[in-house]
């Protein structure tokens, strides 16, 4: 007879941590998205409102996203190639918004934009405005969405061998000759999933935004507002359809990261 | 040609310094040394990827010390082919071509050949994946060779590959090397490949350069005993001379001539010893009474160890030679040693 192998106790232990993280998340969002009824899904989503908030989230998050690409990128770049003086505190100081107190993030940027701040002073004369604007709102959401965009895509860039741009570079190539046809070809997908991070991270974004600017109302800040003015009841199928619009949001870049092929 | 002149580059915790060479147009020279004695350092300094601490590098009379990587007409190849895991075969070699203002038509003639030698025509539309060692070597080698380099710098090419494909890649280097009549300059630590492959070679240790001369020279006269030792001399002896006398504890041997000054070493390599039943006389000739202390197979061959007082040989025997000695441990043998086979330093 086959001695039946035995179980060690730690395996049941990981079986059951992993049955309650499961279920702490899904149970509150499973009974949020499935206490609304479909009619109130329907009158939610038909109310212009609605639509225009978690459109805005969409758009700003979207703008931190390009932002954090058009700016990140080549930071990243260099954090991941260059050892330089400092480079730890760069790393550290990258690191900050993670930390900070959401509401604390917004203060800081009030702060600096206010009309207090030479800087704010500045802005106002060349005609950009952040208490209450969709550019504050950006602001905000890049500032909160970056260190997520850089550090994905700074692990990206150390996952690329070195010698592939030395290679390229003996070739003939330059440095951006070779980082366009070398580095960003093979780099891509970890800058699609630094997007999808970043934009994770931004749509999610309450507390600064409602420092910056209460209005325009992006979707979360929406939800809070007709959470504190009607109650749990109105502010559910917002809150459903920001979530279904950003599943399917992040559905779509996923499968769009993934690899046709498994690479060696 | 290549010139490097007082190179130095300082890390932290080690410096490749006095590194002067200097290899003539379309010479095959190895850079030989254990790891970690800066060999690839001196490579990736004439790529120009590693910045130079101080020092001249020339190539073909420009000085190319402070261009960048893609002005100086180096390739590389790496013992990992560092192949461009997004390109195929094709694009992989003609990846650099776009950058050399050369006839087109002359460039498709170029890489069309050299995928003839390197028998790469059937691969040319694969993807680099799923390919062997042997053949990633091969890509890797038309694509550093398709752009003309000025200098081909390899950097342990043979290292990675089974030992199969060693000998096949190694055989087709020396044949590309003979076609081509590029400048190669190849990284290496091991002898037997430098011995075959190269012309003159470097001997690097803990960054510096210890000898560097003919291959056969080096590999039969070995100016420091890191030399002898690394490439294969395991009797190596401090020793002080009188005439044509060497004397090592209590040994005398006899030396064919008077050596220079300045010599404290005799170096004999394990294969030019004879161990015998029976002792030998004659001035050309050394023979001591000696103990077999230890016997090992190494395979192809036996390695014994015999002793004498303080000094302790160790003699290479064929397995012919080691059944027909009937040797064993502790048997009272003779150690003979020709005159000839001496190299003092």
């Amino acid at each position: 007879m086959v001695a039946k192998r035995k179980i060690d106790p730690f395996f049941w232990i990981a079986v059951f941590s992993s049955c309650t993280v499961v279920g702490f998340i899904i149970f509150p969002l499973a009974e949020m998205v499935l206490q609304p009824s479909v009619q109130d899904l329907k009158d939610t989503i038909y109310d212009p409102d609605v639509l225009g908030s978690i459109g805005l989230s969409i758009y700003t998050s979207g703008m931190a996203a390009l932002i954090s690409f058009l700016i990140g990128t080549p930071f990243a770049y260099l954090l991941a190639r260059k050892d330089f003086l400092g480079k730890k505190l760069v790393e550290s100081i990258i690191d900050l918004p993670i930390m900070i107190p959401h509401p604390v993030v917004g203060i800081a940027i009030l702060g600096l934009a206010g009309k207090n701040h030479w800087l704010g002073q500045l802005m106002q004369q060349v005609g950009i405005q952040i208490m209450g604007t969709v550019t504050g709102i950006v602001t905000v959401l890049t500032f909160v969405g970056l260190p997520f965009y850089v550090n994905t895509v700074k692990a990206g860039f150390e996952a690329i061998p070195v010698r592939l741009e030395n290679i390229s570079r003996s070739l003939g190539a330059s440095l951006s000759e070779t980082f366009l046809r070398v580095t960003f070809r093979l780099a891509w997908r970890s800058m699609l999933v630094g997007i999808i991070m970043c934009i994770a991270r931004a749509i999610s974004e309450f507390g600064a935004v409602v420092i910056v600017a209460y209005h325009p109302m992006i979707a979360p800040v929406m939800i809070y507002e007709r959470f504190t003015a009607y109650g749990i009841k109105y502010s559910q199928p917002v809150a459903v359809w920001l979530i279904g619009v950003s599943l399917l949001l992040f559905l779509l870049l996923r499968i769009c990261s993934l690899p046709k092929e498994h690479q060696t | 040609m290549i010139e490097i002149k007082d190179l130095f580059i300082k890390f932290p915790g080690f410096a490749l310094q006095d590194i002067n060479l200097s290899i003539p147009n379309g010479e095959f020279f190895m850079l030989l040394g254990p790891t970690g004695a800066g060999k690839t350092l001196i490579l990736e300094a004439i790529a120009g990827i590693v910045p130079i601490t101080a020092g001249h590098i020339f190539v073909k009379g420009k000085e190319i010390t402070r261009l960048p990587p893609e002005h100086r007409g180096t390739g590389i190849v790496y013992q990992d082919y560092a192949l461009f895991p997004h390109l195929s075969v094709l694009k992989n070699i003609t990846y650099g071509l776009r950058y050399h203002k050369n006839d087109p038509m002359a460039s498709k003639k170029r890489v069309t050949r050299l995928m003839e030698q390197l028998g790469l025509k059937p691969l040319a539309q694969r993807s680099t994946h799923n390919l062997s060692g042997g053949e990633k070597q091969r890509i890797a080698l038309a694509r550093a060779l398709a752009v003309n380099p000025s200098v081909l710098l390899l950097d342990e090419p043979l290292a990675a590959l089974d030992p199969n494909f060693r000998e096949d890649i190694r055989d087709l280097l020396k044949k590309l090397h003979q076609e081509v009549k590029t400048t190669f300059l190849m990284v290496t630590h091991d002898f037997a490949e430098a011995m075959f492959l190269g012309e003159r070679m470097a001997v690097l240790n803990d960054g510096k350069i210890d000898q560097i001369g003919p291959v056969s020279e080096v590999f039969h006269k070995p100016a420091t005993p890191f030399v002898a030792k690394f490439m294969g001399i395991k009797n190596v002896f401090h020793a002080s001379f009188k005439h044509t006398k060497a004397r090592v504890h209590n040994l005398e041997f006899h030396l064919q001539s008077p050596p220079e000054e300045n010599r404290h070493y005799v170096a004999i390599r394990p294969e030019d010893i004879i161990i015998s039943r029976n002792g030998t006389l004659g001035n050309d000739v050394n023979s001591f009474q000696a103990k077999v202390m230890g016997i090992s197979d190494r395979g192809p061959y036996y390695e014994v160890s015999a002793g004498t007082g303080d000094v302790i040989f160790t003699v290479m025997l064929s397995k012919k030679d080691f059944f027909k000695s009937e040797l064993q441990k502790d048997k009272d043998i003779h150690v003979i040693i020709r005159s000839s086979a001496i190299h003092v330093f």
